[in-house]
């Protein structure tokens, strides 16, 4: 019977430089929960099983592992717990679509500030926050977790050109920071 | 020469450069001009037409002269402005635009033919004979052309770009801008203080004023150390903002190690994007030359750049000034200079009733009407009255008042007001929403005028933001009247330099005149004032005044002036940085990737994916050989690709079906449960968007997949569709295209390579669908084939995708098989007769495919009416055709009947898809025939002038290898 | 250029695709004239003014937003999602 061996997106060390730390995240699974036009109810039952509700837009909430971030229209992805089962929302695995890093450190609103056109300054993006944005042309979901760490979540086969990207921009800060004399 | 106990740089660090080869000693804090003054270097370049001697004009980024060319390890960056490159150890700069040393430039000869050159003389001489353009006018000119050279090399230097976003921003910190940042500030918004120099305080700085009772650096420090330590404040130094945009966004470009030597990874500069609730434009004034005969050489320069390089930078440009100004502010550079000790010769003031009371000689109502010095000035002639004088001097600091530093406020079509007393433009309020200009930049001259105008700025727009404003007190400071008299232009008998940069002087604008380009903007395109890398900065508003009286109308009839962005010059490599080697486009790569690789495979861009294109094997000397042998190994054993690029669907909802039906020309509501089907999508037009399979997995559940170019595009496509004309129906999809590694395995021993794989028979009938377990993985096994051969698609989960490519391949080489390339696929799909975007480009319909079976008359869908117009489906259409031929072919060629000249009129037809199949071998391909349908057997000529290719072809049904499909279904 | 997205908020132009006019929101009914589709599929008015367009936000939450404005001045005064309000939150914006 063959035995099939998981491989993650990408072969990746953590990196620290310019102000913060680049890392490989194992979120756990991913599932796409998609609310039918009346099914906010049904869903809401639903995900109570796991302590959440459905997120604002904009907006995550988490409990223990489990998280859930909005994505889109009546879209949402539960990261981190197995989806229950749900009336009123289609759902999809997610598990494999995506390649999630984590950004910490001081430096992170600098770093993210090259390669993201949106306002990621802590008064205009607060923890537990989510945007669906860019990462430079790469799609990305990116969820602030705390004052100085996010969650950045982009397509699995683009995680190699997402990972060079931001260990560029972070080896630049890095260099601007000998300017200080 | 450098004097004492003046300065901002730092004496205890000296920096040595080099100038054209030559070594220099400065200090830090220097900007190369600076520190060449400092060493009497006057002569630093040649103007761009005439190869005049040029010296340093300014001390800003306006500078239209002193452009040097700085040379790194790669870069070699022409046009720097020497004003605001600082210098650093091992710095070499070399002037430009000369042929020979800058002493001696050969084409200054054409100074001595000057009269020739006069303002449209290329449209006038370069006329006739019409045989000397190309061979001799134009590689003279093209010699000639152009400011400074580039290196030839790659520029391995780094770039960076980046985005910010506040409540304020502050443009410029002289007086204005730090009082409106620290207003703002204090009260709590979030500010940006960009300045283009290194250090703030601007004129605070250059003119050494007094801010309440102290010296005005004082005042600067204390705001900058307070705005420093705010956690609501980024001050930007050394950063341009160059240009205003829709919705509050700037750009700015940011010098960040320009003024170091090369470091790795340290970003030469950074182009910023802005976003700013509100803005304060507070960049000052441009003091204005004046125009007057022999006005050029180097020596002469604005008053306010005199007091600069002494304030600044501890340097006095001569040992004998002269000061030749129209206000009473700039009586100030002689009194500076004195005081110094520097000796001044005489002040010329074209005000007849200026005070004549000063420390040196004072001539009023005289005007400087002639200057002497070949390299650098030596001597000028003035006029008083009927008199002429001659006054030695080696510097002569000019000043005709001051403009506005506007050019922000015109970047959304914003057009300034003229304001008679300022003689200027100054800008019109809300010319750039949410930007309002103050101080010097909205015309008020004075330091006091200025700290109020920037503490009113900043307070009406955080009442704007709604934000409580601080209480800040306004310091005491000068606040004298402006008094200007405007002079723009010295009658005499040389020529009278306007725009130095590109050579244009008054004779030309009134020449511009005469010959009736009496507007403004024909004016500039015939002289090219204004068309310089300054921009006009410094020229604009004086050659408007000289049109002006020269057609005898007043300034504001004559025309306004109009700025673009960008503010200063901003590189390419800046905007685009990042973007080159693997930032130009994220790469996608399939989980087989590494196996490929692994295998010698040569990897093609399919979009942002990479795909194999084929694998060697010892001894293949050519890809055609490789492509050959994978193809008769798919049609003889079994081959194994990986598919995974193609766009996957999920599609759930009880509407799932229904909404399938209206986004497909075919019935997928009928389509049952573990069945695949082929589908065909229009745009609403009627031409055909993409095509796939899509398989039904469940009562309410499909999986779609689209082609890998048509991912993106068919995504949008059925959200517009769902949004637009469906939003209340119960269907939700969302992409998996990442979810889901497939490998498609082809050929007559495809079924017994899966069975002997998964352990059990393989028993699914064509175009099924079925889950399939692989070891604990839960996996998907459809039968389709794009090949023509017995061909399965094997999906896994994304992390097992590798381990399955790996494992299949292993498998399928035991059995004499193994993997196959895009080119191979490419070719056993032609010789099927399937379609990709090559035929479905975007022109063609479903008729012309030999599809129009496939819209459904039961149903509505999109495209559907659209495709039914006249015209869409009759024998002139270009119709799908396979092609035959014995010699190579290439797609991209053209057809025509045997016996036609080959023109356009006698076009057939065009060739989209070419292999060379070595199951029939033949050279086939697919392409579009008019009336195509009907002329299978006819022979056609293929002409590919291009290539030089040339061969009959003939023109055959499509599909060319089993027809009945009996293999597919085998 | 900024649009304000009804769901993710001010966002940078980029993030856009940009379609054409609303007036691909009014399809036709399948057996209408063929003037009407014609009118539907190519007709479009060029006005110096204000103007409503369709946009994509793709690189955001994929939704179609009509948007309201002016060509002269570039004033964006309304951005609306096509498919009308969610079913399950409010807008960023509240």
């Amino acid at each position: 019977m063959p035995e099939l061996i998981a491989k993650s997106a990408i072969d990746a060390g953590p990196v620290t430089k310019g102000g913060a730390s680049l890392a490989l995240m194992e979120p756990g699974p991913i599932s796409s929960i998609a609310l039918y036009a009346h099914g906010a109810e049904a869903g809401a039952k639903g995900l109570e099983t796991l302590g959440l509700s459905f997120p604002a837009p904009g907006q995550s909430q988490e409990n223990g592992a489990a998280r859930i971030l909005w994505t889109g229209r009546d879209q949402a992805f539960l990261i981190g717990a197995e989806a229950p089962a749900m009336e009123g929302a289609a759902i999809t695995d997610q598990s494999d679509g995506w390649a999630a890093f984590s950004l910490s450190g001081a430096g992170v609103e600098d770093v993210l500030s090259r390669l993201v056109a949106v306002d990621v300054r802590l008064s205009a993006f607060a923890p537990g926050q989510v945007v669906r944005t860019g990462l430079n042309h790469m799609p990305m979901i990116l969820r602030r977790a705390s004052a100085e760490a996010f969650e950045i979540y982009t397509f699995r086969s683009m995680a190699r050109s997402a990972w060079h990207e931001l260990e560029e921009v972070m080896g630049q800060l890095a260099a601007r920071g000998t300017l200080k004399s | 020469m450098r004097i004492d106990g003046k300065g901002i740089i730092d004496r205890t660090r000296p920096v040595s450069f080099r100038f054209d080869g030559r070594e220099y000693g400065g200090y830090k804090g220097d900007t190369l001009a600076s520190a060449l003054l400092a060493n009497d270097v006057r002569l630093v370049g040649r103007s761009f037409k005439y190869h005049r001697p040029r010296g340093i004009l300014t001390a800003g980024s306006e500078e239209p002269n002193a452009m040097v060319e700085i040379h790194g390890r790669t870069n070699q960056t022409p046009n720097v402005r020497a004003t605001v490159q600082e210098i650093f150890d091992g710095m070499d700069a070399r002037s430009q635009n000369r042929m020979g040393t800058l002493r001696h430039d050969l084409l200054a000869v054409n100074d001595y033919v000057s009269p020739f050159l006069s303002a449209g003389f290329y449209y006038k001489t370069f006329m006739w004979p019409r045989a000397f353009w190309e061979r001799v006018y134009e590689p003279i000119i093209r010699r000639a052309a152009g400011l400074g050279s580039l290196s030839g090399k790659h520029d391995d230097g780094s770039y960076e770009k980046a985005f910010a976003f506040c409540d304020l921003l502050v443009i410029g910190a002289g007086p204005t801008g730090l009082m409106a940042a620290l207003v703002a500030a204090r009260s709590g918004a979030d500010v940006i203080l960009a300045e283009e120099n290194p250090h703030l305080g601007g004129r605070l700085i250059d003119d050494a004023g007094q801010i309440d009772g102290e010296p005005a650096a004082l005042w600067v420090a204390r705001v900058e150390a307070e705005l420093r330590s705010l956690p609501n404040v980024r001050i930007m130094t050394r950063t341009a903002v160059t240009g205003a945009y829709d919705n509050g966004t700037f750009g700015a470009l940011e010098r960040v190690g320009l003024h170091k030597s090369a470091r790795p990874n340290l970003p030469r500069e950074c182009f910023w994007r802005i976003v700013a609730k509100r803005s304060v434009l507070a960049a000052g004034a441009l003091e204005r030359p004046i125009a007057f005969p022999m006005n050029d050489r180097p020596g002469i320069m604005m008053a306010s750049a005199v007091r600069s390089y002494m304030n600044r930078y501890g340097v006095v440009p001569g040992k004998r000034v002269t000061l030749f100004a129209n206000t009473d502010a700039a009586r100030d550079t002689a009194r500076q200079l004195i005081a110094a000790g520097v000796s001044v010769a005489a002040i010329i003031d074209p005000r007849a009733d200026a005070s004549s009371v000063e420390d040196c000689p004072v001539y009023t109502g005289a005007e400087v009407i002639d200057t002497r010095g070949r390299l650098g000035l030596r001597e000028i002639t003035i006029r008083q009255g009927g008199e002429e004088k001659r006054i030695e001097t080696d510097c002569l600091a000019m000043s005709g008042g001051w403009n506005p530093t506007i050019h922000l406020t015109c970047h959304m079509n914003g057009r300034p007001q003229w304001n008679e007393e300022l003689a200027a433009f100054v800008p019109v309020e809300g010319a750039v929403p949410g930007l309002s200009a103050a101080g010097a930049a909205n015309g008020t001259m004075s330091t006091h005028g200025a700290l109020a105008a920037g503490k009113a700025a900043a307070e009406a727009a955080l009442r704007h933001l709604e934000r409580n404003v601080a209480e800040v007190a306004v310091p005491g400071a000068e606040d004298a009247p402006y008094a200007v008299r405007a002079t723009w232009a010295v009658e005499g008998k040389g020529r009278a330099w306007l725009d130095f940069a590109n050579d244009v002087t008054v004779k030309d604008v009134r020449l511009a005149a005469h010959e009736n380009y009496a507007s403004v903007e024909h004016m500039k395109r015939y002289t090219t004032q204004g068309m310089a890398p300054d921009q006009g900065k410094n020229s604009n508003v004086g050659a408007l005044a000289v049109l002006a009286d020269a057609t005898g109308r007043g300034i504001p009839e004559t025309g306004t002036t109009t700025f673009r962005p960008p503010y200063v010059p901003v590189s390419i490599a800046s905007m685009g940085a990042g973007g080159r080697g693997m930032g130009f486009a994220p790469q996608r790569f399939l989980t087989s990737d590494q196996a490929s690789r692994d295998r010698g495979a040569p990897m093609v861009e399919a979009g942002l994916w990479y795909r194999p294109s084929y694998f060697p094997k010892p001894g293949e000397t050519t890809w055609k050989e490789a492509c050959d042998r994978e193809t008769t190994m798919v049609r003889t054993s079994v081959g194994v690709c990986d598919v995974s690029t193609l766009g996957k669907v999920d599609i759930q909802g009880k509407d799932a079906a229904r909404f399938l039906d209206f986004v497909y020309t075919n019935m997928f509501s009928t389509l049952g449960l573990g069945k695949v089907r082929y589908g065909l999508m229009l745009r609403e037009d009627g031409t055909v968007l993409d095509d796939g399979t899509t398989a039904r997995l469940g009562e309410n559940h499909y999986l779609m997949t689209t082609t890998t170019a048509g991912a993106g595009v068919v995504m949008r496509h059925l959200d517009f569709v769902q949004q637009a004309f469906c939003a209340d129906w119960d269907v939700r999809f969302i992409s998996v295209t990442e979810s889901w590694a497939q490998f498609a395995v082809a050929g007559p021993m495809a079924r017994q390579l899966l069975a002997g794989y998964l352990g059990q028979p393989v028993e699914l009938p064509f175009m099924g669908v079925a889950p399939v377990q692989i070891g604990d993985v839960q996996g998907r096994l459809f039968r389709i084939s794009f090949s023509g051969e017995e061909g399965y698609e094997i999906a896994v989960p994304t992390r097992y995708g590798e381990a399955l490519f790996r494992d299949l391949l292993a498998r399928a080489e035991t059995m004499g098989g193994g993997a196959y390339g895009m080119e191979a696929l490419n070719v056993l799909r032609i010789e099927k007769g399937f379609i990709t975007h090559a035929e479905i480009h975007g022109r063609t319909n479903a008729f012309d495919i030999g599809m129009v079976k496939m819209i459904s008359a039961k149903k509505d869908c999109i495209g559907k009416a659209a495709a039914q117009r006249p015209g869409l489906l009759g024998p002139e259409r270009e119709q799908l055709v396979g092609l035959r031929a014995a010699a190579p072919i290439t797609a991209g060629a053209h057809l025509f009947r045997p016996n036609d000249k080959v023109e356009l009129k006698n076009d057939q037809g065009y060739v989209t898809s070419v292999g060379y199949s070595p199951t029939l071998s033949a050279w086939l391909g697919m392409g579009f025939v008019v009336n195509g349908r009907a002329r299978h057997g006819e022979t056609i000529r293929l002409v590919d002038h291009l290539r030089g290719i040339d061969v009959l072809c003939e023109i055959c049904d499509p599909v060319f290898f089993d027809p009945e499909g009996g293999k597919l279904r085998a | 250029m900024r649009l304000t997205c009804p769901l993710c908020g001010s966002r940078d132009r980029r993030e856009f695709y940009y379609y054409g006019a609303d007036t691909y929101l009014n399809r036709p009914a399948p057996d209408a004239p063929m003037a009407a589709w014609d009118d539907y599929l190519h007709l479009r008015d060029n006005p110096a003014g204000v103007t409503r367009d369709l946009w994509y936000h793709e690189q955001g939450c994929a939704q179609w937003l009509k948007v309201t404005r002016n060509t002269v001045t570039h004033e964006i005064s309304a951005v609306e999602l096509v498919a009308g309000p969610a079913a399950g939150g409010k807008g960023a914006s509240e």
